[in-house]
């Protein structure tokens, strides 16, 4: 009796919250119905033509939506990769540091880019690696002909690779020293009573110990390989660089809201959306199923 | 024979450890100097544009700017004072972060403490929880997401900023987790005493997960100061573009058109033109307000993390 009393209170909290999900997110994913469809606004969802698979028969054609889902793949996957190999790197490094203070300083001004705006980096990247800014004058020291390295297609996906890992390594080895701090000390006690050197102990006891932690966090990116990081991209390509630059969200975004080709741009991002989907689906799965991960 | 060995026994080693008087071997000195580069390295391209900012317009053009500003003059700083159009940006953001945030907070606060309850109190929990996880899984997309965002005529409006992601399933699960780990026996008092789960809600749980709630408070001011995008589709009339958006726009300096014609020689000399000291000044002033709250952010997002890594 009074558990129904309090579950009309809890429904009455849940209320608000879940009105603008299905608002906003559910009732989305129903317009996908105008990927279908030659979509025209003043016809509205139900005045529109249909005409089946059309739109997404184009999108195997073009050769702009296969490069962007070919840029999209090879700018993801280089990230997931990096943003795993160096934030473990560079937390076993951080721990190997004994010098407290500086390992607080350190920490503290590594966290910083992950919280800056990729607008505001854009800008400070644009400096740098402008034809007269600092990069190409390090690289000028050893002898490399300056660049322009923000329009050129045979740099500019490493920029957007090394710009990202350089944002997110810090704060993405958070969790990987979190692992570490629950490594037993007595384990290294041991250790160094048996005689082992650094390298031996960062290779039997440290890797081993966060090894779990580093395939629970592989797992879960697998769901992100169509996410290249639109942010990122958005605010530094140009069209110089659409051959290697151009993915699949800014294509969505050009056609659909530059070109206003609504149905045909619903079809590229539902085709993304699947994908994605079953991937995160998967990769949700797999990590319930090794690491006991649960979403809640 | 002389033992030159260190004395490893365990109680030696546990003294050493405790006094913190390690004895430093080569490899910790190369350590500290590569960690020493990388935060150098992370640090480097902030620098960089601050001392671009206070050098003059040509110097910062011709790549003579490294570390440290030439000619030092603060004329980028005075033209965004007489600017209007940067501080009028900058108070739509502020405008937009105070709607975000307390939007966001409130319903996040309210969501994690029912779904914090087990299904056997709370029946329809696990419906409500796979429909919000579900919407994390899957999305409509970027042009169904904005036809209706236009079919509510909220285009244009500081709304069309803060509704559409104002429920964060993430922050409720963490919320929610944290929850999870208040004793039970506390809101049995207060249930013996009367108190309905508004009340308790709000006596009980509010107070306890403060710093959880701080969290998730700063981490959405951030969000909503850092997007972009969301003012670039939604937002066509300048006066309501927040800054991060109109800031955006000034960084395509030249066309392409312009670019594809013209010899590397000349977008030099056009980049020369551009402004590159004020663009620099803009980018430093805007990343104030998250330099601003960093500290705070630094002392909770570790449990942040923690809490949303780590579940049940």
């Amino acid at each position: 009796m009074r558990t129904a009393k309090h579950e009309i209170y809890y429904n009455a909290m849940m209320v608000i919250g879940i009105g603008m999900l299905i608002l906003f997110s559910i009732i989305p994913m129903f317009g996908v119905i105008i990927a279908f469809q030659d979509f025209v606004p003043a016809k509205g969802f139900f005045g529109s033509k249909w005409v089946g698979l059309k739109h997404f028969q184009r999108l195997f054609i073009l050769s702009e939506v296969r490069g962007a889902i070919r840029n999209t793949l090879i700018i993801a996957v280089c990230k997931i990769v990096l943003n795993i190999f160096v934030p473990v790197s560079f937390a076993i490094l951080l721990n190997e540091l004994r010098v407290l203070p500086l390992k607080r300083a350190i920490q503290t001004i590594v966290y910083l880019p992950h919280f800056l705006s990729w607008v505001i980096l854009g800008i400070m990247f644009t400096n740098i690696f402008s034809y007269t800014g600092i990069f190409n004058q390090l690289a000028g020291l050893l002898g490399v002909q300056p660049q322009m390295h923000m329009i050129s297609n045979s740099s500019f996906r490493q920029i957007i690779v090394g710009t990202d890992v350089w944002k997110n390594f810090g704060y993405g080895a958070i969790i990987y020293l979190a692992a570490i701090t629950n490594i037993d000390p007595n384990t290294y006690e041991a250790a160094d009573i048996d005689g082992a050197g650094r390298w031996q102990k960062i290779r039997f006891i440290t890797l081993p110990s966060i090894k779990g932690t580093i395939v629970l966090m592989g797992t879960l990116a697998l769901g992100s390989i169509l996410n290249a990081g639109f942010d990122q991209i958005f605010a530094m390509y140009s069209p110089l660089v659409y051959e290697t630059a151009d993915i699949i969200d800014t294509y969505v975004y050009r056609s659909g809201i530059t070109k206003m080709q609504y149905s045909f741009s619903t079809a590229v991002g539902l085709f993304k959306s699947v994908i994605s989907f079953l991937l995160i689906t998967m990769s949700y799965v797999l990590a319930n199923k090794f690491a006991d991960y649960t979403i809640f | 024979m002389i033992n030159s060995e260190p004395n490893n026994s365990r109680p030696a080693l546990a003294a050493r450890r405790k006094s913190g008087l390690h004895k430093h071997r080569p490899s910790d000195y190369v350590i500290i100097a590569i960690l020493l580069l990388i935060g150098f390295i992370c640090i480097a391209p902030i620098i960089n544009a601050i001392a671009i900012s206070l050098s003059d317009k040509t110097s910062a053009a011709m790549g003579q700017v490294v570390f440290w500003p030439k000619n030092f003059n603060s004329a980028a700083y005075e033209e965004i004072v007489k600017e209007g159009r940067f501080f009028h940006a900058f108070g739509v953001s502020i405008r937009r972060v105070l709607l975000g945030v307390s939007i966001s907070t409130i319903i996040s606060i309210l969501m994690a403490y029912p779904l914090s309850k087990s299904p056997r109190v709370f029946r329809m929990r696990n419906v409500y929880m796979w429909l919000m996880v579900f919407t994390m899984l899957f999305n409509g997309g970027l042009i169904p997401t904005f036809l209706l965002v236009k079919s509510l005529g909220l285009l244009n409006t500081v709304w069309s900023l803060v509704l559409p992601g104002a429920v964060s399933v993430y922050n409720v699960i963490i919320l929610m987790n944290f929850n999870k780990g208040i004793p039970p026996s506390l809101e049995e008092s207060a249930l013996i005493d009367g108190a309905n789960p508004l009340q308790i809600l709000l006596w009980i749980y509010v107070p306890l997960a403060k710093a959880s709630i701080a969290t998730i408070a700063l981490f959405t001011m951030v969000y909503h100061w850092n997007e972009y995008f969301m003012g670039k589709i939604y937002i066509n009339t300048l006066d309501q573009q927040p800054l991060q958006t109109y800031i955006q726009g000034l960084s395509v300096s030249l066309t392409t058109q312009q670019m594809a014609s013209l010899t590397p020689e000349e977008i030099i000399r056009k980049l020369a033109m551009s402004n590159v000291t004020f663009n620099s000044a803009k980018a430093i002033v805007s990343m104030i307000p998250v330099v601003a709250v960093y500290p705070f952010l630094q002392r909770f997002f570790v449990t942040g993390l923690v809490m949303g890594a780590v579940k049940e």
